[in-house]
């Protein structure tokens, strides 16, 4: 489902213009009312097709040490970016400012701007609660909550205010169903989530951050505690969601970059090297420090 | 010493030597848990010899009988002690867990180093020492003792225990369901209440349960407060009879039924411990594995 939104044949608006563009993604279980983003509604005014994700001259510090150096970079909206690079070139941690996680960590300072859906994440006034439901995460490390399967998937929309046990059944199921998961625990709802192998865990996890309908999905890392079967199911499903939503992945293997995104970034101590499309950056980058990670020479 | 003068790695650790060390390490480590155990075992097996004779139903259903009067039991002792722990329970476990959270999630700073030692310090406190300041603050202001009186300082008692291993049982919940809450968006609290203190429940309860243990013993601090009562009471504001004060009562009385008494009395007591924290752990066994 797009919510189609045919501009008004506004003075000045130039032909370009005039064609009905789709601004709004398409979550995969529709809420009632679409929420609507006046800033996003408002950009698509100017811009041809704005950015999900918007980061300017963004640099975050730990204390002293300066572990992002004035980044930026956008993010096409239903899009699957991947972020690479060597351990500790602060991957991560842009990965973690687009939800604020960094927040969690004593010392953090940042600089620049950094806007989802054109509103801006980084000020005093942001509702970081807000901002978290809106864009959900994936951690490195399976992390269902211990608690039974439905009671994981359900707590983020418990946390909305969803009650009735119609609503959350429909959702709960949903959920499980887009990441395939259904079928395969639709007879022990039940039963604790930790008993689910890794894998399934993973992918309960990413049903968990589906349930609440988020525009952007965060993932850091989402397979690299996985199997290589485990593996292929998530990047299976990873790419059957970048229709209804914005993917960020943070990953340390090249591979899997290359297979399912659409944009790489590469970074490399604090700064952003490149980032282009995945195609041109595997195959022709334009800067030699980004031949040499991409072929193994070094990281 | 140039490496050629060394020995090879591989002939290392071969020896009798570290053979013997082992087979005495894992011997003191068995004689370590019979030293335990025997004390243990010693307990119940004289408890069970010694009080099974005047066991029985009628010891939980009769009020106990004058000196000189055969039977009797300690049913009035028994409801008594039943009500002053959870008298105690009920003032100590909300104050108590939510002292531990608060350790655990927000303890960095100074008013909690405070809060920490504070409790450390009560640990310490002899328990007769906390009947005397239950008696200042309970039983002069309200004239008499009474079993309110006993549950507060029984409640007292349970505090240190409980703030502190519930602090240690939250700190063990893994950062990373925090992490996975917050990212979905909730806010601090009920990541508290949702994830945090059900994940650390059964902790939770076993801290609850040692405190309960510990204070369903006690009978110092019983003496100012709930004082004991020969006749059957549920009035919270009179005094009331305790299961310890009547052991203690029965124990040094120059009676040979008396002292009988006592011993079933400390028999039934131990049970009572073993059967509620059985209880406990098995509903919260049936809340965790859902």
């Amino acid at each position: 489902m797009g919510v189609k939104r045919a501009l008004g044949a506004s003075a000045g608006g130039g032909p370009a213009e005039v064609a009905p563009r789709v601004v709004m993604p398409a979550p995969a279980l529709p809420l009632d009312e679409a929420p609507a983003h006046p800033a996003v509604a408002g950009a698509a005014a100017t811009a041809p097709s704005p950015p999900r994700l918007a980061v300017r001259d963004f640099s975050l510090y730990y204390g002293r040490h300066q572990a992002l150096k004035s980044i930026t970079l956008a993010v096409e909206d239903r899009s699957v970016t991947a972020i690479i690079g060597p351990s500790g070139c602060g991957k991560s941690t842009l990965l973690r400012s687009f939800n604020r996680m960094n927040d969690l960590i004593p010392g953090v300072r940042t600089e620049g701007a950094l806007q989802v859906s054109g509103e801006d994440v980084l000020s005093p006034a942001t509702d970081v609660v807000d901002l978290r439901r809106r864009v959900g995460m994936v951690f490195q490390r399976p992390n269902p909550f211990p608690k039974s399967i439905f009671d994981n998937v359900a707590f983020g929309l418990r946390l909305l205010g969803v009650r009735g046990r119609t609503e959350l059944e429909a959702r709960v199921e949903a959920s499980l169903r887009g990441t395939a998961l259904w079928d395969e625990v639709k007879d022990r709802l039940e039963r604790s989530a930790l008993q689910l192998s890794g894998g399934q865990q993973q992918r309960l996890c990413i049903a968990r951050c589906l349930a609440v309908e988020p525009e952007v999905i965060l993932m850091d890392e989402p397979a690299s505690a996985l199997d290589p079967t485990a593996t292929a199911r998530v990047e299976e499903l990873i790419l059957k969601l970048k229709a209804s939503y914005t993917i960020v992945i943070v990953t340390h293997n090249m591979q899997q970059a290359a297979r399912i995104s659409d944009r790489t970034a590469f970074m490399l101590m604090g700064e952003l090297v490149e980032m282009d499309t995945t195609r041109r950056l595997f195959t022709s980058p334009a800067k030699k420090i980004t031949e040499e990670y991409i072929t193994g020479r070094f990281g | 010493m140039p490496p050629d003068a060394w020995t090879p790695l591989a002939s290392r650790g071969r020896g009798l030597r570290r053979r013997v060390v082992n087979v005495a390490a894992i011997g003191a480590c068995v004689l370590a848990a019979a030293v335990i155990l025997l004390p243990l075992a010693l307990i119940v097996w004289h408890l069970l010899a010694k009080g099974l004779p005047a066991f029985g139903l009628a010891f939980f259903l009769h009020m106990p009988k004058p000196v000189g009067e055969p039977g009797g039991g300690m049913a009035n002792a028994i409801v008594g002690t039943l009500i002053l722990v959870g008298l105690g329970a009920f003032i100590a476990v909300p104050v108590g867990v939510g002292t531990g959270v608060y350790l655990a999630e927000y303890g960095g700073g100074r008013l909690s180093a405070i809060v920490r030692y504070t409790a450390d310090l009560l640990a310490g406190v002899p328990s007769i020492v906390v009947g005397v300041a239950a008696y200042g603050l309970v039983v002069m202001p309200m004239g008499r003792f009474s079993a309110i009186a006993g549950g507060v300082a029984l409640g007292i008692l349970m505090l240190p225990t409980i703030i502190r291993s519930t602090e240690e049982v939250v700190r063990l919940v893994p950062q990373s369901y925090r992490h996975a809450a917050l990212a979905l968006g909730a806010p601090r609290w009920r990541v508290l209440t949702s994830v945090v203190v059900p994940a650390a429940w059964s902790g939770i309860v076993t801290a609850i349960m040692l405190a309960v243990a510990r204070a369903a013993g006690e009978t110092a601090p019983l003496l100012f407060t709930a004082l004991g009562n020969r006749f059957w009471s549920l009035a919270l504001d009179q005094p009331m009879a305790s299961l310890p004060v009547f052991i203690f009562d029965y124990a040094r009385a120059p009676y040979d039924d008396w002292n009988r008494q006592a011993w079933t009395g400390a028999l039934v007591l131990l049970m009572l411990v073993a059967v509620v924290s059985a209880l406990m752990r098995l509903t919260t066994r049936r809340i965790a594995g859902r």
